[in-house]
């Protein structure tokens, strides 16, 4: 299974999720990736976008100002 | 009349026969709401604006089929020139005095005569959140559908020429068919 990167820092709302919504496309299904975002806003957002979008959020951890999640492309 | 005693045989009828009739209904009823996002813009506030574009771009990024009408203050939003050539006085008034484009947009609070919306543009700038011209053609590129108001633009002169490439033009039948089968909602 691949992973990909993608580093959204810096980034504000809605840009990270606007970023994982292509990013997402451009991968298999089972396949991940691993989303490190500073916007204050990403860790509920990329759970509401993972209800909406029918993805997974396998897991979210933060370091400092950085949110690192995990998502697995479902459908 | 008396009611004949209710069966299995005689209830799983009765079922059958109620799915018929709703799902008849039901397509009788029109689409159903789709997964859309439907906004009227009629604000033409840089602040405004940005929750326009920030909800219509998060509604796109979550799968969302989205829909933004554009009227009256709003034209400002997908203006790219202004131009006065051929056009009546009155209509040259209305050009020089809206905003010649999102860039030039002005604040609907603490406007301060120019001086709000240069402060926010600094603010914002400094936390590297994305400009409005580059959230409107990021909307165009995923597929936000841009509907001009054309009685409005026919009121104040603006041309097509003067608006964004890739729009839709219409009137309000065209918003109220896009909203109908919305699930979202928004006037800003």
């Amino acid at each position: 299974m691949a992973n990909l990167e993608l580093d959204c820092r810096g980034m504000n709302c809605p840009m990270p999720i606007v970023r994982v919504s292509r990013a997402v496309r451009n991968i298999a299904i089972g396949d991940t990736i691993t989303v490190m975002a500073d916007d204050p806003s990403f860790p509920p957002d990329i759970e509401a976008w993972v209800r909406m979008t029918g993805q997974t959020l396998r897991s979210i951890t933060s370091a400092g100002t950085t949110r690192t999640a995990v998502i697995e492309r479902c459908t | 009349m008396t009611t004949p005693p209710i069966t299995p045989e005689l209830e799983a009828l009765v079922a059958r026969l109620v799915d018929a009739r709703v799902e008849a209904r039901l397509q009788q009823s029109g689409a159903p709401a789709t997964n859309r996002a439907s906004l009227l813009v009629f604000s033409g506030d840089m602040d405004r604006l940005f929750a326009a574009l920030t909800v219509a771009l998060a509604s796109a990024a979550s799968g969302m089929e989205v829909s933004m009408y554009f009227t009256f203050w709003g034209l400002t939003a997908l203006r790219k020139r202004k131009t006065f050539a051929g056009k009546s006085l009155g209509e040259k008034v209305v050009a020089m005095m809206l905003p010649s484009g999102p860039a030039s947009a002005g604040t609907s609070q603490w406007h301060l005569g120019g001086i709000g919306p240069r402060f926010f543009k600094h603010l914002m700038q400094r936390r590297h959140v994305e400009t409005l011209p580059n959230m409107i053609a990021l909307a165009q590129e995923m597929g936000v559908r841009m509907i001009a108001c054309e009685m409005s633009m026919d009121v104040m002169g603006i041309r097509r020429d003067e608006l964004l490439d890739g729009l839709v033009y219409g009137g309000a039948a065209t918003y109220v068919a896009d909203a109908a089968g919305a699930k979202i909602t928004l006037f800003v």
